[in-house]
């Protein structure tokens, strides 16, 4: 299993691979935001926590057909789902690797990026937490569309319309994480929401991605 | 070849997936990985250790750092076939091994083969030419080939007037 972790870091981190592409979307989301909407640091910071949010969640999107579109073509995908290793436990090393190629990257750039929007300063803390908590579920839930479109050719678009819907409570909550924290407001509930959607995904979504998998490949 | 796989696997309760391992027109590559990235990929996947010799058998070596992506079609198939040997598995089911290999590996990979088989494996391999295997048994599927459309006579499902239906 860790083969096949440090595999798909590899390939990710080479030339070509998902690695850059999501932070580079997120990098030009920040810098282009203030830039349309204009420098007055009120409006800014009032849109921060939505904005870095959705910037954060197209960026993980981007890169989900990757997850297993690539190994599906060049035939990789039948063999790991005969190799010894249950395809339940290749569908979350996948999802693992590509949570930390995107959501853990996104996650550390993103109170870089939060000057640029003007993120009050009690803001922070609660955008690391937020995305730190709940990335790993837009991961998840990003291989679960990806597992259902593993054979359709040019499944992109298939798999943004099936995947935006589930991804709207992990923003809700999310942003909200970063909205009250920014105004001093107490963000247990959200956060704790929030953490259930992740632990409740990350517990049940490799399951239906492996069922999902195992339709396609037939 | 998927037909076969998929039939004995659903057949035979007995005979898990676990002992079959599968080479097709895809090889499985990464062509951003090297010979032996490739190589020690399904070694490790597989639990099997080997990735020197099976990149000395398949004639690799050289080729060890080489990425994948600038290796030539024969290349890369005699890569794709030595991954059958760091998967450990006993039965190999093969759907044209040989395409783009030359003579020379052709004849390669029959030893590779015929070790296989001595050390008590077996191969399941479709295949348009002579591989050069004495031992192996033929099912030539030349007089089963449906050589014009077949119209049956009669009508279809529709007609039940033969009383098939009824």
């Amino acid at each position: 299993m860790m083969a096949l972790l440090s595999r798909d870091l590899r390939l990710a981190f080479r030339a070509g691979g998902g690695f850059g592409l999501g932070l580079a979307f997120f990098l030009l989301v920040a810098v282009l935001v203030p830039l349309g909407v204009g420098p007055e640091a009120q409006t800014l910071a009032k849109i921060a926590p939505g904005i870095l949010w959705v910037g954060a969640l197209l960026a993980c999107l981007l890169s989900l057909d990757r997850i297993f579109a690539l190994d599906f073509e060049d035939g990789s995908l039948d063999l790991l789902a005969t190799a010894p290793i249950p395809l339940e436990a290749v569908v979350a090393i996948k999802a693992l690797a590509h949570w930390l190629v995107t959501g853990l990257a996104l996650t550390l750039v993103a109170p870089v990026l939060a000057v640029l929007m003007m993120l009050p300063a009690g803001g922070y803390v609660w955008l690391v937490a937020s995305l730190a908590l709940g990335t790993p579920a837009l991961s998840v839930i990003g291989a679960f569309g990806a597992a259902l479109t593993v054979g359709v050719k040019r499944g992109g678009l298939l798999l943004s319309l099936l995947v935006l819907p589930l991804y709207v409570p992990t923003l809700i909550f999310g942003a909200e994480v970063v909205k009250r924290g920014a105004m001093g407001m107490e963000v247990a509930t959200p956060l704790l929401l929030l953490a259930g959607i992740t632990a409740g995904s990350v517990a049940l979504l490799p399951f239906a991605s492996a069922a999902a998998i195992r339709v396609n490949l037939r | 070849m998927e037909l076969v796989v998929t039939d004995l696997a659903v057949q035979r309760g007995g005979l898990t997936v676990l002992s079959l391992t599968y080479a097709a027109h895809a090889d499985g590559l990464k062509a951003v990985l090297s010979v032996r990235e490739n190589l020690e990929f399904w070694a490790a996947i597989h639990g099997v250790g080997g990735v020197r010799e099976a990149m000395a058998r398949m004639n690799l070596a050289e080729l060890a750092d080489r990425r994948a992506a600038n290796l030539s079609a024969g290349q890369k198939r005699r890569l794709g076939l030595a991954r059958l040997l760091v998967t450990g598995r006993p039965i190999w089911v093969l759907d044209e091994p040989t395409v783009s290999l030359d003579v020379a590996s052709v004849a390669l990979f029959a030893g590779v083969v015929r070790d296989h088989l001595a050390s008590g494996g077996m191969a399941l391999l479709a295949t348009h030419i002579d591989l050069g295997l004495p031992e192996a048994r033929v099912l030539d599927l030349a007089p089963f080939k449906a050589a014009r459309p077949m119209v049956v006579a009669g009508g279809g499902f529709d007609d039940d007037s033969a009383g098939a239906f009824a």
